[in-house]
């Protein structure tokens, strides 16, 4: 019979830690397929995160870095610089890039490092317990805002995937959703063209993901894929933002 | 060879260069700022990169990058921006990681001045970042030292897989002397299996990490380091003895204040006086050996600092309450007097000494 799905050779034999719902596996996935088809398993090297995605570096079958809060696109700077025909990754959620991390991401926009940028945006900090993140929802309850978030308290929600465009060393720029199916295909293909755009040279490279955390949101599995659809995509709208003009 | 006159910022950065570095990473901050002017021109001549950052926490995070990546890699700042770069020194400590990390120490607390000064010496030696780590730490007094030291401190960062860092003032950074800079030598940089550089064939992944989150692994971790800070204090003590094989009093001071402390030791001498100087060429490890080898003949110990008296401490449990040790000092960018340390010389030779 016909072996129709496999594990990704990228991606270890091993549990992982995520809560159940949690769409960071299948972002996990995507990555590690994408590397696996571009066969550059030998030398790709990932950057994890502070935050859920720690535990990264023990997911991934191939060189991986754990870096400081907000601080991957400057780790994966320096690694890129030493090792310029390594395709070079961060995967950062977005207390770790928009909030703590916003200098050193708009930076490696701009200078157009040759790096790819995973953004899981779940709009919390879902690791220290389910508080206000820099992308959490306008009346979004989370446990720095139990009332909601009002704009007077907390100001807004910020754009990461819109703002990065603007800059000229942003060669790709894309917002997926892993909430279903036909989605999860569409953010391989997007994730895809920016490892194809960092290997061709063209610049900096960004895929933001919008993904579900129904623990710290007080959602069961089901409602929380639901939730991304029905409030998180009206105000992070999917779709590529920067696109290299030959591809 | 020729000598030829040089700036100690700009030393530092041929001494790199010689010593086989060729990655900088730094952000801008006086009074260090020759030293990347220098690289920025030298690096790309031997197929290195300078790189300015947006700060310095972005400048000690691409030097985590580059040394994971197995490159002999640097920076270089001054006080504020060096507390910056402390959470990321951390991680290299962590991570036993291999750079070099320029301290050209100015006046503070806060913003304080641009002048020269020592008061980084417990931020230094003491930790700095969070955590229970040791950064290798040099002190040279001269611009010759600095060219020296760089090869010495790269190696040392390989050889212990640990951060090294040289700590200097805005005096030894602005000052030119006549360096002898020597036949460029074929620096040879050690294997570095570990380096997380992509897997190319090698079959296994390379992890570059601080995280232990199970206690007992972090412990066994802890334990590790403390065993190889010990090897570190044992064989690397490193410093300068100037005529103490008779003295009464012996001055302890380094860089810049060891240099003035030279002057007053040759003046007390010329009045008779028996007085001697240890100077740490390293401020971490401290050189207990060299204040252990003089105790027997020393009746006090004077430190000299261009701060408000920190290196006192080390030199205090170095003496453990066998002697009296005393301070003297400048700080804020002002510098002791010879004339005065003299002074105070006499004050505690005579007993007067508070």
């Amino acid at each position: 019979m016909k072996k129709v799905f496999t594990r990704p050779k990228s991606l270890k034999d091993i549990p992982m830690h995520y809560c159940p719902g949690c769409t960071h596996g299948i972002i996990h996935r995507l990555v590690a397929e994408v590397i696996d088809e571009l066969d550059i398993i030998d030398r790709a090297i990932g950057v994890a995160p502070v935050g859920c995605s720690v535990f990264t570096y023990q997911y991934f079958d191939f060189d991986m870095y754990q870096g400081s809060h907000g601080r991957a696109p400057a780790v994966a700077t320096g690694i890129k610089r030493v090792v310029p025909d390594g395709v070079v990754f961060t995967y950062q959620g977005d207390g770790d890039l928009a909030a703590i991390g916003t200098a050193e991401i708009v930076h490696a926009a701009a200078r157009g490092e040759k790096i790819t940028v995973v953004f899981v945006n779940n709009a919390i900090y879902a690791m220290t317990g389910g508080q206000m993140a820099p992308t959490t929802l306008m009346g979004q309850k989370t446990t720095t805002t139990p009332f909601g978030r009002e704009a007077d308290a907390n100001g807004y929600p910020v754009r990461m995937s819109e703002m990065l465009s603007t800059l000229d060393g942003a060669a790709y720029i894309s917002r997926v959703s892993v909430h279903d199916p036909k989605h999860i295909n569409k953010a391989k293909k997007s994730m895809k063209k920016a490892f194809e755009v960092q290997m061709a040279g063209e610049g900096f490279t960004m895929v933001e993901v919008l993904s579900a955390c129904p623990t710290n949101w007080g959602l069961s599995p089901k409602e929380a894929v639901k939730w991304v659809e029905s409030d998180m995509i009206p105000y992070y709208p999917l779709g590529e933002f920067k696109v290299p003009s030959e591809v | 060879m020729a000598k030829i006159l040089m700036k100690g910022n700009e030393a530092i950065g041929e001494g790199a260069v010689r010593a086989g570095c060729r990655y900088f990473f730094g952000y801008p901050i006086t009074p260090q700022s020759e030293l990347p002017h220098y690289l920025a021109k030298r690096l790309p001549e031997v197929n290195g990169v300078y790189l300015q950052s947006e700060s310095e926490t972005s400048a000690i995070n691409m030097v985590y990058g580059a040394a994971g990546a197995g490159a002999r890699v640097m920076t270089s700042s001054s006080g504020p921006g060096i507390s910056l770069m402390q959470e990321g020194i951390s991680y290299l400590a962590g991570a036993e990681l291999p750079c070099v990390i320029v301290n050209m120490i100015r006046g503070g607390p806060g913003l304080g001045n641009i002048a020269p000064a020592q008061s980084d010496y417990f931020q230094a030696v003491k930790g700095g970042g969070h955590g229970d780590y040791r950064v290798i730490c040099f002190a040279p007094a001269s611009v010759q030292e600095i060219i020296d030291f760089m090869r010495d401190a790269f190696e040392l960062a390989d050889k212990y897989f640990n951060p090294v860092m040289l700590l200097a003032d805005g005096i030894l950074g602005q000052m030119m002397e006549p360096v002898e800079l020597g036949e460029e030598e074929d620096v040879q940089i050690p294997e570095r299996p570990w380096a997380a550089n992509g897997m190319r064939g090698r079959g296994k992944k390379n992890i570059i990490n601080s995280l232990y989150i199970v206690p007992e692994d972090m412990e066994v971790h802890n334990q590790k380091l403390a065993r190889k800070y010990a090897q570190i204090t044992e064989n690397e003590q490193r410093w300068e003895e100037y005529r103490v094989d008779d003295a009464e009093t012996v001055l302890v001071a380094f860089g810049t204040s060891a240099r003035i402390s030279k002057a007053v030791v040759d003046k007390a001498r010329d009045e008779g006086l028996r007085v001697g100087l240890i100077r740490p060429i390293l401020v971490w490890p401290f050189p207990v050996k060299a204040i252990e080898k003089v105790i027997p003949h020393t009746k006090q110990f004077l430190t000299v600092e261009m701060n408000m008296g920190q290196m006192v401490e080390d030199v205090r449990l170095a003496v453990a309450g066998r002697r009296p040790v005393y301070f003297t000092g400048r700080a804020g960018g002002m510098l002791p007097v010879a004339s005065d340390v003299l002074q105070e010389v006499k004050k505690i030779m005579s007993g007067g000494a508070e």
